[in-house]
C-alpha cells in the first residue's frame, strides 16, 4: 500500500490542492480509470470543503490532514479536521428537485455527492473534529 | 484551467461563458456576477459551462441560487454544455429536472427564445 498524507491551511483555494493530489495518487496506479478518479476528485472536495468550513466557523488555525492510502483494488482516503464535530443525521435533507422550496436550497447536497461518487463513505467523530474516510475502488464492479 | 468568466450577448440572451473549476474557492466570483445579471427583470441567461472541468456541490447551489432570482425576477436560465462529471452532479441531485440543459449554447439560445413571449 502507497500512503501519502497531506496538510494543508483551511482555506478554499487550498481545496484544488487536496483534489490535485488525491487524484496525482490515485494515477500512481495506471490501471485507476478516469472516470473513478472524477469520482474520487469530487466525494473529496466535498469532504474537504466541510473540513474547511467547519475550521472556517470556529476561526481556528488548525490544518487539515487528508490521508490517501492506495491500494490494489482501491484508494482510501480520510480528510480529518478539527472543527469541533457535527452530527450528519442532524443534517436536514435538501427537498425532492421538483418541491416547490426545492431552490430555496443552496446547500446540503455536499455529504448526498459523497456517497453517491465514493463507493465507501464513513463519518466518524473524532476528538478535536471529524473524520471522513471514502473508498473508490477501481472500477465500479468491484465495489458494487 | 484557471478560472475565468467572460460575458457575452447571443440572440437576445446573455451568456455567462465559465472556465475552469467552480469550487467554494471559485463559487463566490461565480454568485457575484451571475447575480448582476439575473438582476435585470425578464433576463434570458445562459451559463456555458463546456469549458467547466470541476463542479462540486458548492458550484452546483450557486447555480441553484441564481435560477432563483432569474426566475423571481421573471426570466429564465439554461446551463449549455455540462459534460461527463459535471453533467452528473446535475443528474444525481435532479436539479436537471427543474432547470433546462442543453448541449450548445445556441439550442440553449433557441431554447429560452421558444420559452419567451416576442419582445417586440
Amino acid at each position: 500500500m502507497g500512503e501519502v498524507v497531506l496538510e494543508i491551511p483551511a482555506r478554499p483555494e487550498y481545496l484544488v490542492v487536496a483534489r490535485q493530489v488525491v487524484a496525482a495518487a490515485a494515477s500512481v496506479e495506471p490501471t485507476f480509470r478516469d472516470e473513478r478518479i472524477d469520482d474520487l476528485r469530487i466525494a473529496v472536495s466535498e469532504a474537504t470543503t466541510n473540513a474547511i468550513e467547519a475550521h472556517t466557523d470556529l476561526a481556528t488555525a488548525d490544518r487539515i490532514k487528508i490521508r490517501c492510502d492506495l491500494g490494489d483494488d482501491r484508494i482510501e482516503v480520510e480528510v480529518f479536521d478539527e472543527g469541533g464535530g457535527f452530527d450528519p443525521d442532524d443534517v436536514d435533507a435538501a427537498p425532492e428537485a421538483t418541491h416547490p422550496d426545492r431552490l430555496e436550497w443552496e446547500s446540503g447536497l455536499g455529504i448526498p455527492l459523497m456517497k453517491e461518487f465514493a463507493d465507501v463513505t464513513e463519518i466518524r467523530p473524532t476528538r478535536g473534529g471529524t473524520a471522513v474516510r471514502l473508498v473508490v475502488y477501481k472500477t465500479h464492479s468491484t465495489a458494487r | 484551467m484557471l478560472f475565468s468568466l467572460d460575458v457575452i450577448e447571443r440572440d437576445g440572451a446573455t451568456v455567462l461563458v465559465v472556465s475552469g473549476e467552480v469550487d467554494v474557492a471559485t463559487a463566490p466570483q461565480l454568485r457575484q456576477e451571475a447575480v448582476r445579471l439575473a438582476g435585470t427583470g425578464g433576463a434570458r441567461l445562459v451559463m456555458d459551462l463546456s469549458s467547466v472541468d470541476f463542479l462540486d456541490s458548492t458550484g452546483l447551489g450557486v447555480i441553484v441560487g441564481v435560477l432563483k432570482r432569474v426566475r423571481t425576477h421573471g426570466g429564465e436560465l439554461a446551463i449549455a454544455g455540462a459534460e461527463n462529471h459535471v453533467r452528473k452532479v446535475f443528474d444525481i441531485t435532479r436539479i436537471s429536472d427543474v432547470l433546462p440543459m442543453y448541449a450548445t449554447v445556441d439550442e440553449a439560445c433557441e431554447g429560452l427564445a421558444a420559452d419567451s413571449p416576442p419582445t417586440d
